[in-house]
């Protein structure tokens, strides 16, 4: 696990949510945090390479560019779970794909580019598994990966 | 959204250059002035095609290394006020309604993050208290098959 200083959590605390959308957004940030800009440059290409910091970019509503997701919920056994997360995970569309132990035990979020494209995903599944699945699509967003408090 | 914003998302998605003015090579690329990447990011922001511009963190790589999907049997009638007050709690990072089946009742989905599993036990205990909510299950990850952004 990497060691954290004070103002690396502060940078990392700041850029998840208030990243300036501007022509020097690093000089901006560098004002507000009283720390030169080269050091934070420095520090985000480290925080970088040690993987605190995956990437400074767009998180994108799939809503709105037309798509549609869910999340599904499959029951396989236990000796399969591998064969069956392999399948799973050999379509690009799904992007989280977990083991957690319950009746449904593997859980994955896939998004497409359409209702019928991600229909056929899930009968594909279905068929080539032989597992039951139930789809889990959200009625409500309440909140969404705002931000890690990190400590 | 047209072509343009698409090819924009398209040389953002895995992140912009840690440099004094990121928005340059982008901008070169298509033949934009950054000035011109830079509003159309923020209209799509504005619209709501962008939920948010900035920066995803490994969180694994620092130490909030234990995750619970969190799922509630919520009274529908309840939904709406349970939901807002589940998303209060700095740790509860997703918060979503889902529909119920006879085999899985749970219709409120929460994802907690934190630093021990123990964290995680505790935060939900709280949720439970602040919202009188008693019938949850709460779903460790064993193992991640697979991780990666929604992508365009």
């Amino acid at each position: 696990m990497i060691q954290l200083d004070e103002t690396d959590k502060l940078i990392l605390n700041t850029i998840q949510l208030d990243f300036p959308l501007e022509l020097h957004p690093f000089e901006k940030l560098a004002e507000q945090l009283n720390i030169p800009e080269i050091e934070v440059l420095q520090r985000l290409e480290r925080l970088t390479e040690e993987g605190a910091l995956r990437r400074i970019g767009p998180i994108i509503n799939t809503k709105e560019t037309g798509g549609t997701s869910t999340l599904v919920a499959v029951k396989a056994s236990l000796e399969r779970i591998d064969e069956v997360a392999d399948c799973i995970n050999s379509y690009p569309e799904v992007s989280h794909n977990y083991l957690r132990p319950a009746e449904y035990n593997i859980w994955f979020t896939v998004s497409a580019a359409n209702e019928e494209r991600l229909e056929q995903i899930l009968e594909e599944i279905k068929f080539r598994t032989g597992c039951s699945l139930i789809s889990l699509p959200t009625r409500r967003l309440f909140k969404i990966g705002v931000k890690f408090n990190i400590r | 959204m047209d072509e343009i914003d698409k090819q924009i998302i398209k040389l953002t998605q895995d992140g912009i250059s840690l440099v004094h003015a990121p928005f340059a090579e982008i901008a070169a690329k298509l033949g934009l002035s950054e000035e011109d990447v830079i509003n159309r990011l923020i209209i799509m922001y504005k619209e709501g095609v962008i939920r948010r511009f900035g920066a995803s963190i490994g969180h694994r790589a620092i130490g909030i290394t234990a995750n619970a999907m969190c799922t509630w049997n919520v009274p529908d009638d309840r939904v709406e006020e349970v939901g807002a007050i589940m998303s209060g709690f700095p740790e509860v990072t997703h918060c979503y309604e889902r529909p119920r089946y006879p085999d899985w009742p749970y219709n409120l989905f929460t994802m907690v993050h934190s630093y021990t599993k123990e964290d995680c036990i505790n935060v939900a205990k709280q949720v439970s208290k602040a919202t009188n909510i008693t019938d949850y299950r709460l779903l460790f990850s064993e193992r991640e098959f697979k991780k990666t952004g929604v992508r365009l």
